[in-house]
């Protein structure tokens, strides 16, 4: 018996990844802390701004979690929202838990506070910049039916470590919005397979933008996430360079096609890729 | 403002900046120092490949000239929305561009960031807004996203979008805005080479924007609520 992770809320996936009973909520709904800027638009507010933040043990480490709700507004990021995981990471500087876990699930800016969002998102870029800096390892995880994408898509990538599953989705413009750009030859945004090819969990695992690829099962996640809990990465000049060498590589590659990239990385049969389970892509050796 | 406008009035007419595409890139000498410059222009997409060179020309500033302060001139239109772009990642590809700068920033080189003609959400966000601080011309542009674009997504009439962004400093454009959300520091008036050497003298190194952002009364709630997280039981 397996419980989809896509299909939780962020509470019940806090519920669920955490040591039972762990999780002790920072500003929780009760205290009705909701966004200034919604009710001028005639929209309904949420009594915790779309996440919740605090602390839990997992596998009897400490660790601070924040896990976007997608069910509100896309799990965009506003005022509240953005300060509340800034907040975050700031107490995770003076008390230097185990770990900061992000369970993100978000289109990025909330375009409905676009000024304010914008600016939020990158003080939370700053915040857990300067977290990854303290030695204390930032750990991502990605399955929700919303996907990763705009500002939280980099957010995302600028983690020491990425958890996707197989129906997650992590980049930076949503299809939606390139086709409305581009036009439908350019991206089709109802072609689900062609979503997935170009931003999907495989694709990602495939070409190593993320680290751990899973099913989209919550213990699956709560098992790579304990495995991920001593995995800080330091930024150094050396690493930066390795990823630098690793993304300008990428420039040689012509065409916007997964399945021709995948072949260049040394993956067989390509394909059959969308047909597979987690376990036989992980299992092809391809890292 | 033009670019090369700018760069003349900031450095003369030898200014020694260069233009590759829409990337912008050189060394200019500034009251005896010298200065590293590194932006874009003609409202660049901002795609990996321009992700890519403006980290390169970063790590070489980080690696053969430690401590030099860098000037990040942004004009964009946003990130590059292709379906290539987003298939080779990205978002991968700004994350390092903002880490990069972020890592200039720790190895105690000052970064700042100009806003000299427009800047859109995600060619902006890993350039000046994670500079040590981000400064702007009076005349430029910061925006999310274009009106209609915004309307679809939010579903949200265009009209109403569009009268917010005249009175509602959450929506409008205008830098000002910014500079009362605390994203922006300050504008640049008058003696632009005056204004650059009062931006590095004072160069911040930690992220005062939210503090700033309540103290102009622009973003009221950021601030505290990040203290009420500090503070909760």
């Amino acid at each position: 018996m397996t419980t989809s992770y896509a299909e939780c809320s962020a509470r019940e996936r806090l519920a669920l990844l955490m040591d039972a009973g762990s999780f002790h909520e920072w500003l929780p709904p009760a205290q009705r802390l909701t966004s200034p800027h919604l009710g001028q638009l005639g929209l309904p507010a949420a009594f915790d701004d779309g996440v919740a933040i605090g602390r839990a043990t997992l596998a009897g480490r400490a660790v601070f979690i924040a896990a976007q709700e997608g069910e509100f507004m896309g799990g965009g990021v506003g005022e509240v929202h953005g300060a509340k995981l800034v907040g975050l990471f700031k107490r995770a500087l003076l008390e230097k838990p185990d770990a900061v876990l992000l369970l993100a699930e978000s289109g990025g800016v909330r375009l409905h506070e676009a000024n304010a969002g914008l600016i939020a998102v990158s003080e939370v870029m700053r915040a857990l910049l300067d977290v990854r800096a303290a030695g204390i390892p930032v750990i991502v995880l990605i399955g929700g039916a919303n996907g990763c994408f705009g500002g939280m898509g980099i957010v995302a990538r600028c983690a020491d470590h990425v958890v996707m599953s197989d129906t997650g989705r992590l980049a930076m413009s949503g299809p939606e919005v390139i086709e409305a750009s581009h036009g439908v030859e350019e991206f089709d945004s109802r072609d689900r397979a062609l979503v997935w090819r170009t931003t999907g969990g495989k694709h990602r695992w495939l070409s190593g933008d993320c680290d751990a690829l899973v099913e989209d099962d919550v213990a699956e996640f709560r098992a790579a996430a304990i495995a991920a809990l001593d995995a800080a990465k330091p930024i150094t000049l050396a690493a930066l360079e390795q990823e630098h060498a690793l993304l300008a590589s990428r420039l040689s590659y012509q065409g916007a096609e997964a399945m021709p990239l995948w072949a260049s990385l040394g993956v067989p049969d390509t394909a059959h890729i969308p047909d597979l389970d987690v376990a036989a892509v992980r299992g092809l050796g391809v890292r | 403002m033009d670019w090369t406008l700018l760069a003349e009035r900031l450095f003369g007419e030898h200014h020694g900046i260069t233009r590759d595409g829409d990337f912008l890139r050189g060394t200019v000498e500034f009251d005896d120092e010298p200065l590293a410059v590194i932006g874009t222009t003609a409202h660049a997409p901002i795609g990996v490949q321009l992700a890519l060179a403006q980290a390169r020309a970063v790590l070489d500033v980080i690696t053969r000239h430690p401590g030099r302060a860098i000037l990040l001139l942004i004009d964009t239109q946003g990130q590059q929305l292709r379906r290539r772009d987003e298939l080779l990642g990205i978002n991968r590809a700004m994350a390092h561009l903002g880490m990069s700068i972020d890592f200039a920033r720790r190895r105690g080189h000052r970064v700042i960031g100009l806003v000299y003609d427009q800047a859109l959400s995600g060619g902006f966000i890993t350039s000046g807004l994670i500079a040590d601080a981000c400064d702007a011309l009076p005349e430029a542009e910061i925006r999310v996203m274009r009106l209609p674009a915004m309307a679809r997504v939010t579903k949200l009439p265009e009209a109403l979008l569009a009268q917010l962004s005249e009175s509602n400093p959450v929506f409008a454009p205008g830098v000002g805005n910014y500079v009362a959300m605390g994203g922006v520091r300050r504008l640049w008036q008058g003696d632009l080479a005056q204004a650059l050497r009062e931006a590095l003298a004072d160069a911040p190194t930690t992220d005062r924007r939210a503090e700033d952002g309540a103290a102009r009364g622009g973003r009221r709630l950021a601030a505290s609520v990040v203290q009420r997280v500090l503070d909760a039981a």
